[in-house]
């Protein structure tokens, strides 16, 4: 019966897909592949075998859709489609590609399946395939959801693969020897007797021959590129001032605009003098714009000036105003009515309640900003035939339709160019920016506009990370936790999220709520998860690992509460408890790594976590000194099991960013509203992690998973519970809300 | 308002109080020089004055007429690179590169001053430069390597 209803439940996640495709589907249709968007562009004698290799008499290039906001996607995609293709760094040049249905990422399908990641049984495979049908119906191009590694692995070495037996057959052709006695190697086709026919000699040719298929991928044991160190192709670019980033770009009679909308996000705008502004020097129109004015001129400095000159009477704000009523409204959400899904329930959670005494606990995770470096920044220039759009987003398609809604223009006649990122961690999902740039821009056709967003607007509509309190309690016998029940409750953010994409919020239960808390691995007798949904109160957005970001700190803090008051060591009792043998060789890595339970000294702690989020499970131990001058993070040990790691150095880098991220948002950021706007402004409100606070970290990525899987969100989640359980063994002090500093001072 | 720029001579024609960053960015052109703040919290704006590192955002035009101004692009290029922009190739520190401009100018200029700091040194003089995506790691060991270049060269 339980399992009846689940099954009934999640049936609503599959049928929103199918609804916002508006597709009724078969596996042929599914199956058939997307026409190749390179072929329109095609000169004689050039060749593309498939979406991503085009080769021409001049050069090679690798397209790399998934877009590059810092995480070196570029990089990767590049390597996979090298590694088959037998060419070198240095002999082909990437690019982005335009956004095309034939970029689709059938990846993001894997968190749209509501299983646990560890199932792979038969109903949860057939699930994932059908979402990923979906997707590539509906030609979804996304970056995000730590999916670009899984989506690429295959398909672009296979794109690889095929463009070099292609072209194999066009050396064959050529020079009259048979395919099988040829061989290929830093961009050319060898032949017998040691003469090299380059691609780019080939590509006449080739672009004649149909690209065989199910050619055979090569075997981990030959890879060269795969796995090893290489030199991230960007790097050079980024160290000399030379990466071209949103913000950067520069054409013929561009002028710039500043905006300012509604702080109180959402509301309307009641009126306003722009008269000081007017007269400002480089000053050259103000525009209306939706629930805000934007400034022209001919300077970004000069038009942040006049933008905030202008005297503006904002609208209330269409949630509550003040903070602590966003707590209320938490506090009051545990309620049948708010229930969104019993997510699991092991055993008999009531029975076992009411077997003894509870330990009950709170925990709270603030809103918090994304705050990527580079502030929200878009191009525009819009003729009557056509819009052009330069920017850094991760829904590039996206862009395009929704850019053909406010003009008007046929979507085909709107083109978005995708370039760097300076961040995003989630803010560059969303559309305000581009819409404003877009409103500017066609106010004054033919011009191209440059809209740069404040640091102080940037902060004031950051879509934060979404609102969350946790609710635990436990009973704990004869040394031994027998019963833990866990309700969260939080808004959700892809229902705050996909609306302002024109996409329709998905119907039915949003496992975000608990992410990596439901499908924690471990075996107690009386095991429940619940999602209370409360109603939107904020805008809200996806933020680097979105739901186990706050709920992973709450399931992990309360269990390490739990395991101590059942006089457990919190390593050993999560070793005790995982029933999931890749999840454990993590713990089991931490744990050796970091020496645990060996003597730290006085005024030491450390604390372990384990959160298993996208797929990877990953286990985290913190070290930290409780100094006089407040606590000192200075260890951290991190052990994630990929499957497989594609870039090592990359993986290193990332796992630090995602530890460093993870920390540094526990320790001191949080947006609160008062007025019905961000108190934070600016990042002195807001900082993150310091150079001298960093921590040593140590990274080992493990390769005991059947599947592939992305890096770039996992290692938050474990990140803050790990420090509140590492606090709590120095100090005896027990933080259960984010950010810690509200509680507790840091070195 | 005059300056030199990276070794060139300009002129330009700009409010007293401009920000020295809006007038290298949008009036010169020079964006490998980054806006992240506008108020001295990120260092991603960080430039050389007359040798000293500033944060280009709080320099106001006025004070910056007639000095010398090195700007990421002016302290080496991949055809020759400055010790510590080496330093940064061979630890692969960028991520996503934002303030990695900023980042390597404030370490040029610390290694400037001293060729040898210590690690207590290296945290106080490179924590006023935020990185979003957490390459602090990286950072340190970009600097050790890049002092031991600078004493060897």
């Amino acid at each position: 019966m339980g399992r009846m209803r689940t099954i009934a439940r999640r049936t609503f996640l599959i049928g929103s897909a199918a609804i916002m495709g508006g597709v009724a589907f078969g596996t042929y249709m599914a199956r058939r592949p997307h026409d190749n968007p390179l072929l329109a562009d095609l000169g004689e004698g050039e060749a593309a075998f498939n979406p991503f290799v085009k080769i021409t008499s001049e050069k090679i290039t690798l397209i790399t859709p998934h877009s590059d906001v810092g995480q070196g996607v570029r990089h990767m995609q590049a390597l996979l489609i090298a590694e088959e293709l037998d060419v070198e760094p240095g002999q082909f040049e990437t690019d982005f590609g335009m956004p095309d249905a034939a970029y689709y990422n059938t990846a993001l399908g894997d968190e749209g399946a509501p299983f646990m990641s560890r199932d792979e049984s038969a109903t949860a495979e057939t699930m994932r395939t059908v979402v990923g049908y979906v997707i590539k119906l509906m030609g979804v191009q996304g970056t995000g959801g730590s999916s670009s590694v899984p989506d690429s692995f295959e398909k672009l070495r296979m794109a690889g693969a095929t463009a070099r037996e292609t072209l194999k057959l066009a050396a064959s052709q050529q020079s009259g020897v048979p395919v099988d006695q040829l061989k290929t190697a830093n961009g050319a086709v060898q032949l017998p007797d040691g003469t090299e026919l380059a691609y780019t000699e080939l590509a006449g040719i080739a672009a004649g021959i149909e690209p065989p298929r199910n050619v055979p991928l090569r075997d981990k044991s030959e890879w060269r590129l795969i796995g090893k160190e290489t030199k991230r192709l960007d790097i050079t670019e980024k160290s000399t001032g030379l990466a071209m980033y949103g913000i950067d770009l520069k054409m013929d009679g561009m002028v710039y605009a500043a905006v300012r909308f509604n702080p109180r996000q959402g509301g309307a705008i009641n009126g306003y003098d722009a008269s000081a502004a007017e007269g400002m020097r480089g000053v050259s129109k103000i525009v209306d714009v939706k629930d805000g004015v934007a400034v022209v001129a001919d300077n970004t400095w000069r038009a942040f000036q006049a933008v905030e000159a202008i005297e503006i009477d904002w609208g209330d704000a269409p949630y509550p105003a003040e903070q602590d009523a966003h707590w209320k409204a938490l506090s009051e959400s545990f309620t049948e009515e708010r229930l969104d899904s019993e997510w699991r329930h092991d055993g008999d959670v009531p029975a076992g309640l009411s077997n003894g005494e509870t330990i009950d606990v709170e925990y709270r995770a603030p809103y918090v900003a994304h705050a990527p470096l580079e502030p929200l920044n878009a191009i525009v220039r819009i003729t009557d035939e056509q819009v052009e759009i330069w920017s850094a987003h991760q829904l590039p398609r996206t862009v395009e339709d929704y850019v053909a809604a406010i003009t008007g223009h046929p979507v085909e006649n709107v083109h978005f160019y995708n370039l760097y990122g300076g961040g995003s961690f989630g803010h560059r999902l969303e559309f305000e920016h581009i819409r404003y740039a877009t409103e500017v821009a066609n106010s004054m056709r033919g011009t191209p506009v440059k809209l740069t967003y404040t640091r102080e607007e940037d902060f004031a509509h950051d879509f934060p990370r979404q609102i969350a309190m946790g609710r635990a309690s436990a009973v704990v016998k004869d040394g031994k936790l027998e019963t833990y029940d866990l309700k969260i409750a939080a808004p959700s953010s892809s229902a705050s999220q996909m609306p302002r994409a024109n996409i329709p919020a998905p119907p039915g239960p949003d496992m975000q709520i608990v992410s990596g808390a439901w499908n924690m691995p471990y075996k107690i007798d009386n095991l429940r998860v619940t999602a209370y949904r409360v109603p939107e109160l904020a805008p809200i957005s996806s933020w680097r690992s979105v739901g186990a970001s706050h709920a992973g700190f709450m399931s992990e803090g309360a269990l390490d509460e739990f395991l101590i008051a059942a006089g457990q060591d919190p390593m050993e009792g999560r070793l005790a408890l995982c029933d999931f043998d890749i999840a454990k060789k993590c713990l089991e890595a931490v744990a050796e790594m970091s020496d645990w339970g060996s003597d730290l000294g006085e005024n030491r702690g450390r604390g372990v976590a384990f959160v298993s989020s996208f797929g990877v499970p990953t286990a985290e131990v913190v070290e930290v000194t409780n100094t006089p001058d407040g606590i000192k993070i200075d260890k951290v040990f991190v052990a994630a099991d990929v499957g497989t790691v594609v870039d090592p150095i990359n993986f290193d880098n990332h796992v630090k960013g995602g530890v460093i991220w993870g920390l540094g948002h526990a320790m001191n950021s949080e947006i609160t509203y008062a007025d019905g706007m961000a108190e934070q402004t600016n990042y002195h409100a807001a900082e993150g992690m310091r150079l001298y606070q960093t921590p040593e970290i140590h990274v080992r990525g493990l390769e005991n998973a059947s599947k592939i899987r992305g890096i770039g969100e996992p290692p938050v989640p474990p990140a803050a519970p790990a420090l509140a359980n590492a606090i709590f063994a120095a100090t005896g002090t027990r933080i259960r809300e984010m950010p810690f500093n509200k509680f507790i001072s840091f070195v | 308002m005059k300056l030199t720029v990276n070794g060139t001579d300009h002129e330009v024609d700009v409010e007293d109080d401009m920000p020295l960053l809006w007038v290298l960015r949008d009036e010169l052109g020079v964006t490998g020089v980054k806006y992240g703040c506008g108020i001295a919290q990120c260092g991603a704006c960080t430039v050389h004055m007359d040798g000293l590192a500033v944060r280009s955002c709080q320099v106001a035009a006025s004070s910056a007429d007639g000095t010398e101004i090195t700007t990421i692009e002016g302290l080496g290029t991949p055809e020759s690179l400055h010790a510590v922009q080496e330093a940064w190739i061979e630890h692969q520190v960028a991520q996503c590169g934002y303030c990695q401009s900023g980042q390597i100018m404030q370490a040029a200029a610390l290694l400037d001053q001293n060729d040898d700091p210590d690690d207590e040194t290296i945290d106080i003089v490179m924590s006023g430069n935020l990185c979003r995506c957490g390459t602090y790691p990286r950072i340190r060991e970009a600097v050790k390597t890049a002092a031991k270049k600078l004493q060897e060269a």
